[in-house]
């Protein structure tokens, strides 16, 4: 029997199901578009992997970092709780700035989503994973001032945890999202 | 319990009509937005009869010109998407989100406040859409928004805008009240109540929150790619600029067939609490009654090409989709057989639940297998678009989900309310309903072999064609009829019908154990489970069910 405290956990994982298939069909949309290109820029063309692979680098790493806060919560160190949270916050924020300059050089050299199939997929794509990195740091920062307030014990625990698993399952859409439009084009 | 005939005479509340307004919008408990959504649903089923009759005197005869073309498409548009995503769907889960925690023995659902989200957000979405009435027409594309006809280039107007956006809120609204149902089934279930004794109708309600949590967020994801397309002049469905406009059938069918399926489960769940009670017997097969919805959810993300014969896909992928349809009535089979044995031998009180349950058996049927000949897909290439595809499944919708709400309000309106539903104007009401359905639907069977397609706002005066169209409307106002008869009955059960008590039709589930209408914190004490149907157990310690082992 699952215990009634776990259902945040619970609710958020059957919602990560859903997410998942959300990201699918994005996903197969820039796929498909991949294998029949049309005029114009293209990933290999267009996007610096390199750089994106640094600031990929600080979201693969929140995922560390948030397992460490959520450790710290099990075992009541409510110091290094606070500090492992706001590492996590910094590191999510350090990925949508380096986002957000990817889609400013991008549009500054004339690739905004109406360009072609091409940019508008990867638009699509990569701005509803930058949504999802937005609406988790919303949750993250909430848990931050809960503990800088003393408030994240047992009763709200649950629900540090389901911010948590979001949090792993955002991260885990990038590592697939980056292989496919990063390094596949890298690769190609 | 002994205070139910209190509960029922007066309402609960007796503040001023503000303060009982503010409590509807700010309620979280789970049976007020259980009955919100069935108020809801019961007013957009209204709206959308309305727009089927406008639709329906517009084809009273050849060459008329009552509405525009415009209009009519709008009607026939408009309509689909109400019935769909604003009647069916919030009101099955209307009857979910009232019914399952009570049957479960829980006070409320898991997330009481995202509960009352769900409901807010739906509702909201529904009102964008018809905001499009407002704003230079509501979209026209039909339900399925054909690409590339949905796009800016073809649908210039905000119309498809408007409905975009309301679906998308729709589909958030249903995901999470999805969410929200699962978690209370799989958290929140009383001691005792294993998944093996749960009432089929939670079951129903559990394999469908799957389905909703699979199924919805692919309509999702293909909204949002469309709004970009006519928003940002992006061309992912756009053929003319290189994008794909098959993709998007792809997209939205594999949406669209989970989505039939999730209209049908729980009113099968309904059919499956309402079958054994009147029948004074258990259900037959329990096992495989909750075992072939597992199935046919997964099969139903299986074949959703079967929507696409016509636009010409390859021999194997016919043959694929056309063998994986026919699969799929296979357990829907199976079910029809169980309800029919439950009902064999049994000493069977036809109230008008009951005859609304045993019609479902045969109209549902009927829609059936007039679905499999459409998974013979040369078969499938000569009607599809015809009125036979609309008799088709108008037969499953109408004669399944509908008449399985029907079936469920007469059989929980006094759990609602504490009161009954009028038996002898039911009759009226089940008879009006079944034949003007039957009269409105079964011609176009007929219409759609003969050939006669469906949206077009006019047809020629061929030999027979006005005749068929005319029966069919008169069935259809028949319907109409007995709509606005069901919605007086409402009112005046409300006001003077038969006081219920805890349970008038001797159910054995557990929201038959609380008072009617339950209280806010919904039972005193829960019986104790040991089987499958605790109040028989509980009446009976002598001839208790036989022990169902906990899983």
């Amino acid at each position: 029997m699952i215990g009634i405290r776990e259902r945040g956990k619970i609710g958020v994982g059957l919602f990560i199901l859903s997410e998942a298939n959300f990201f699918l069909l994005l996903i197969i949309a820039y796929v498909y578009y991949h294998a029949y290109p049309g005029q114009g820029p293209t990933a290999a063309s267009a996007l610096n992997v390199a750089r994106t692979a640094a600031f990929s680098l600080a979201l693969f790493a929140s995922s560390a970092t948030i397992f460490m806060a959520s450790r710290a919560a099990r075992r009541g160190h409510d110091g290094a709780l606070v500090t492992w949270l706001a590492i996590t916050i910094a590191l999510g924020a350090v990925f949508i700035l380096g986002q957000a300059r990817e889609y400013y050089d991008l549009i500054e050299g004339g690739l905004g989503v109406s360009r072609n199939l091409f940019a508008t997929t990867f638009f699509t794509l990569t701005g509803f994973h930058g949504l999802h990195v937005i609406i988790g740091l919303v949750a993250l920062s909430i848990t931050f001032a809960l503990a800088v307030n003393g408030k994240l014990h047992a009763e709200t625990r649950d629900g540090f945890g389901a911010v948590e698993w979001y949090w792993h399952f955002v991260d885990a859409v990038w590592v697939v999202v980056f292989s496919v439009v990063y390094l596949w084009s890298a690769a190609s | 319990m002994s205070q139910m005939v209190e509960a029922g005479v007066a309402p609960a509340v007796v503040t001023s009509e503000r303060e009982g307004l503010l409590k509807w919008v700010a309620s979280v408990d789970h049976k007020e937005i259980g009955i919100l959504y069935l108020i809801s649903a019961m007013a957009f089923f209204l709206i959308g009869g309305v727009e089927a009759l406008v639709i329906r005197t517009q084809l009273l005869a050849p060459g008329l010109h009552i509405v525009s073309p415009e209009t009519f498409d709008q009607m026939f548009t408009i309509h689909g998407t109400t019935m769909i995503f604003l009647f069916v769907m919030p009101m099955l889960t209307g009857f979910s989100t009232y019914i399952v925690p009570l049957m479960i023995g829980a006070r409320d659902v898991a997330f009481p406040r995202l509960n009352a989200m769900s409901f807010w957000i739906q509702l909201f979405g529904g009102i964008i859409l018809y905001f499009s009435f407002l704003a230079g027409g509501a979209a026209s594309a039909g339900w399925f928004a054909y690409t590339p006809l949905s796009e800016k280039a073809y649908s210039s107007l905000p119309g498809v805008d408007f409905w975009i956006v309301g679906i998308a809120c729709i589909g958030i609204g249903t995901l999470a009240g999805a969410i929200n149902l699962a978690v209370t089934i799989l958290c929140l279930r009383v001691e005792g109540l294993t998944i093996r004794r749960l009432p089929l109708f939670v079951w129903m309600t559990l394999v469908n929150s799957f389905l909703m949590i699979f199924a919805l967020p692919l309509i999702n994801a293909a909204l949002a790619m469309l709004l970009i397309d006519r928003f940002f002049n992006a061309h992912v469905f756009d053929p003319a600029n290189g994008g794909s406009a098959l993709l998007w059938q792809h997209y939205f069918w594999s949406f669209g067939h989970p989505e039939v399926y999730i209209m049908i489960l729980p009113a099968f769940g309904i059919i499956s609490e309402v079958i054994p009670v009147f029948s004074r017997k258990p259900i037959y097969g329990y096992e495989f009654v909750a075992a072939s919805s597992v199935a046919i959810a997964f099969l139903s993300f299986t074949v959703w090409a079967h929507h696409m014969f016509a636009v010409g896909m390859s021999h194997v992928a016919n043959l694929a989709f056309g063998v994986a349809s026919m699969t799929i009535a296979v357990p829907t089979g199976i079910k029809i057989f169980n309800w029919t044995a439950t009902m064999y031998g049994g000493r069977i009180r036809f109230t008008t639940a009951m005859m609304f349950a045993v019609s479902f058996l045969f109209t549902f049927t009927i829609g059936g297998l007039s679905g499999i000949s459409f998974a013979i897909f040369p078969l499938d290439w000569q009607l599809t678009d015809t009125y036979y595809l609309v008799a088709h499944f108008h037969y499953v919708l109408v004669g399944g989900s509908v008449f399985g709400i029907f079936a469920g309000f007469y059989y929980w309106f006094p759990k609602f309310s504490g009161r009954l539903l009028s038996e002898r104007l039911g009759k009226w009401q089940f008879w009006l309903t079944f034949i003007g359905f039957n009269l409105t639907f079964f011609v176009q069977h007929i219409l759609g072999l003969a050939g006669m397609p469906r949206r077009v706002f006019t047809y020629p005066d061929l030999p027979g064609w006005q005749v068929m169209n005319v029966i069919s409307s008169i069935g259809a106002f028949m319907l109409g009829f007995a709509v606005v008869l069901f919605v007086w009955m409402i009112f005046d059960a409300l006001s003077k019908g038969e006081i219920a008590g805890d349970n008038p039709w001797e159910a054995w589930t557990l929201e038959w154990a609380t008072t009617s209408p339950p209280p806010p914190e919904n039972f005193d004490r829960v019986p104790p489970v040991h089987g499958r149907r605790p109040l028989w157990d509980l009446a009976h310690p002598d001839r208790a069910d036989e022990l169902v082992a906990g899983a």
